[in-house]
């Protein structure tokens, strides 16, 4: 239960929390929906049951904010600004993608919003929001990088040289670990050395926390003490948010390895029904917040459904933005000669 | 015009660049001390710590650094030291920085230069000798550059700095102390095109990198012979000049590809297998025997492609019928 129950609680901006939330949720149902019919082509990786991190994190960046996130994206973008319809629309491989179709749900981007990108690759994003800080830090401002990762990449070593670097040069990077106890199919404890993430870190010199990562308030309260830190310029921070995966790996694993009665007792306890016990208890009808959510599902409703009625890239489009020079040029004719 | 050597001309480029363009800097290892073969003396007392930055030995950090960096839109400038390190980075620049543009659908360029001295050097064994040039041309998105001259290593690293792709550059080692005539003024768009050494009529050789020299000292034991090499350095592997090679070919109705890296699916195999899909005339290609680089001098003098394995090889091919 939160510290936060019996004092002043926001309920408007709990409830903020929960729509999005919801929202993130009903994304990832709805993508996996249409896996289901073959709309969705790819793998997909959902955070369901980890959305308290996406949003209570980045609630507290800046739209001009710089994002870099995993493979297990979704909630992540979608919390930073980016456009469900476009999303939707990438994970079905159409022309109206966050990247016109060539990138699929483990490449979403959305630079307009700060989104660099989700990544096929663990562990690969924490050198390149190192890189995106050491670019902020030659061009001036106040931004800062916000680097998201699962704890299955704490054992590969761009988590060292990534955070060293951050360090090093003392750059504008919250670095967060997104803890759900999983490294694909394994639990992550039994494999990995030492105290945890957050020890890694403070053994680099980077202070931080952790946090019930299910807990959106304490997500977001902790996470805007250190991103006012790292904006004030003291170098990068860490949070470490324990969470839990509720959904397999992949939309395609089924998660036999762990006992059903665990899964079903973390259901009981993830962020959407944290939150809308907390808003109970402060005096919310269950009936508004059916209402709520039944909204925002509606509107994820809507934007799959025009996803789907959405066009198919023109097959020219796999022979553009490859490179400025010697881009291959396409055969004459509609398809390969 | 200038004279200077092929390690100076690069280190002119690049203050060159940096006092064009405030959004270059470069970053590696060693570099405030000139870096390990000083081809960045004297750059950190011009530009200052933040523009010549000296990092930790963290290849994988310093090419996903300058690829995070290049997204936000500077223009980095990376040193890798010896080119078999750079393979301590290689997620980070085939899977991101070459295909960052594409997978997010054009939303991103990663403008950034790779600099990777490369090639035999002093005995320097299997892990500071190899030239691993084919691997980056079959790499979609990259650009792939190989100086063999100061000239072009002025005018090659000035246009890959400004270029907005992915640039792996490729200096030899052996060359640094190479002196040569540097003129005033790069020239104006060097990348994908070959640079004619030497006419001739009997033969297309075509070479890049070190390789050049030891193709300009065979060329001239042919002459000798009466045989008319017409000589290209390459210098551009990616994008690579098919128009300048596919005339010459035409008209000597051979080609012969020479190159120090492993001969076994080296980028003188494309070469080769472009001039005959195209021309229909015999080609052959020579290069190094398919193994790692020996410590010992007699060892390592076995995978040679010098001048005298050079013209063996343009004799045999001359041996053989116009039409194989």
């Amino acid at each position: 239960m939160s510290a936060q129950v019996g004092h002043n609680l926001d309920v408007r901006r709990l409830e903020s929390f929960l729509r999005s939330m919801v929202a993130i949720r009903a994304f990832e149902e709805e993508a996996l929906a249409a896996q289901k019919e073959g709309l969705v082509k790819g793998a997909i990786h959902p955070s369901i049951g980890q959305e308290a991190v996406a949003v209570g994190v980045c609630g507290e960046l800046r739209r001009d904010d710089v994002l870099l996130s995993t493979h297990r994206g979704h909630g992540h973008t979608l919390a930073k600004g980016a456009d469900p319809f476009a999303m939707m629309a990438e994970l079905m491989g159409r022309a109206p993608g966050t990247s016109q179709g060539k990138g699929g749900s483990m490449h979403i981007a959305d630079f307009a919003v700060g989104m660099l990108g989700a990544n096929g690759v663990v562990a690969a994003n924490i050198g390149i929001a190192a890189g995106a800080a050491h670019a902020i830090r030659l061009l001036g401002g106040d931004r800062i990088v916000c680097c998201i990762f699962g704890d299955g990449a704490v054992n590969r070593g761009p988590f060292l040289e990534g955070l060293n670097w951050a360090a090093v040069y003392r750059l504008p990077v919250l670095f967060v670990c997104e803890d759900n106890g999983f490294a694909a199919t394994t639990r992550t404890r039994e494999l990995t050395a030492g105290e945890g993430p957050l020890a890694r870190a403070r053994a680099l010199g980077i202070e931080g926390e952790t946090v019930d990562g299910n807990d959106v308030l304490a997500v977001a309260e902790a996470a805007r003490a250190l991103v006012a830190t790292v904006r004030g310029g003291a170098g990068p921070r860490f949070l470490h948010c324990l969470t839990y995966r509720l959904s397999g790996h992949t939309g395609a694993d089924p998660a036999t390895y762990r006992p059903a009665a665990e899964v079903e007792a973390r259901w009981k306890d993830c962020p959407i029904a944290r939150a809308r016990t907390l808003l109970e208890g402060a005096g919310v009808a269950r009936a508004e917040l059916d209402a709520l959510e039944a909204e925002a599902r509606a509107a994820i409703a809507e934007v799959a459904r025009a996803a789907r009625a959405a066009p198919w890239p023109d097959p020219s489009l796999a022979w553009t933005d490859v490179q400025d020079l010697g881009a291959e040029l396409r055969p004459e004719g509609s398809a390969r000669g | 015009m200038a004279e200077m050597t092929y390690l100076e001309a690069g280190a002119l480029a690049l203050a060159e660049a940096m006092r064009a363009d405030p959004r270059v800097w470069a970053l590696g290892e060693d570099l405030g001390r000139g870096g390990v073969f000083g081809q960045y003396k004297g750059l950190q007392a011009e530009f200052g710590p933040e523009r010549i930055v000296d990092t930790p030995i963290s290849e994988a950090a310093i090419m996903a650094v300058a690829t995070g960096a290049a997204m936000l839109g500077t223009r980095p400038v990376v040193e890798m030291r010896f080119a078999d390190f750079a393979l301590c980075a290689i997620d980070e620049l085939v899977n991101q920085a070459a295909k960052a543009r594409y997978m997010f659908g054009g939303q991103t360029r990663v403008p950034l230069v790779v600099r990777e001295p490369m090639g035999r050097w002093r005995s320097s064994a299997a892990q500071h000798s190899q030239s691993l040039e084919a691997w980056y041309v079959h790499v979609p998105g990259l650009v792939v550059l190989t100086p063999a001259t100061p000239a072009d290593n002025r005018s090659l690293l000035r246009a890959a700095i400004a270029c907005d792709d992915p640039v792996v550059y490729l200096e030899h080692k052996n060359l640094w102390p190479l002196p040569g005539e540097v003129p005033e003024e790069p020239e104006p768009s060097p990348i994908g095109k070959a640079r004619r050494v030497r006419e001739g009529s009997d033969l297309t050789l075509v070479a890049w990198s070190a390789t050049v020299h030891e193709a300009v000292r065979a060329a001239e034991l042919l002459a000798r012979e009466g045989i008319s090499v017409e000589l290209f350095d390459l210098r551009s592997l990616w994008p690579w000049d098919r128009e300048a090679v596919l005339g010459s070919a035409a008209r000597t109705g051979r080609l012969l590809v020479a190159h120090e890296a492993v001969q076994v699916g080296g980028f003188g195999a494309e070469v080769a297998a472009t001039v005959a899909e195209t021309l229909g005339v015999p080609v052959a290609r020579i290069g190094a025997p398919r193994l790692p680089v020996p410590y010992s001098p007699p060892l390592e003098a076995e995978l040679e492609v010098d001048a005298t394995r050079i013209a063996a090889a343009a004799r045999r091919l001359l041996d053989r019928p116009r039409r194989g």
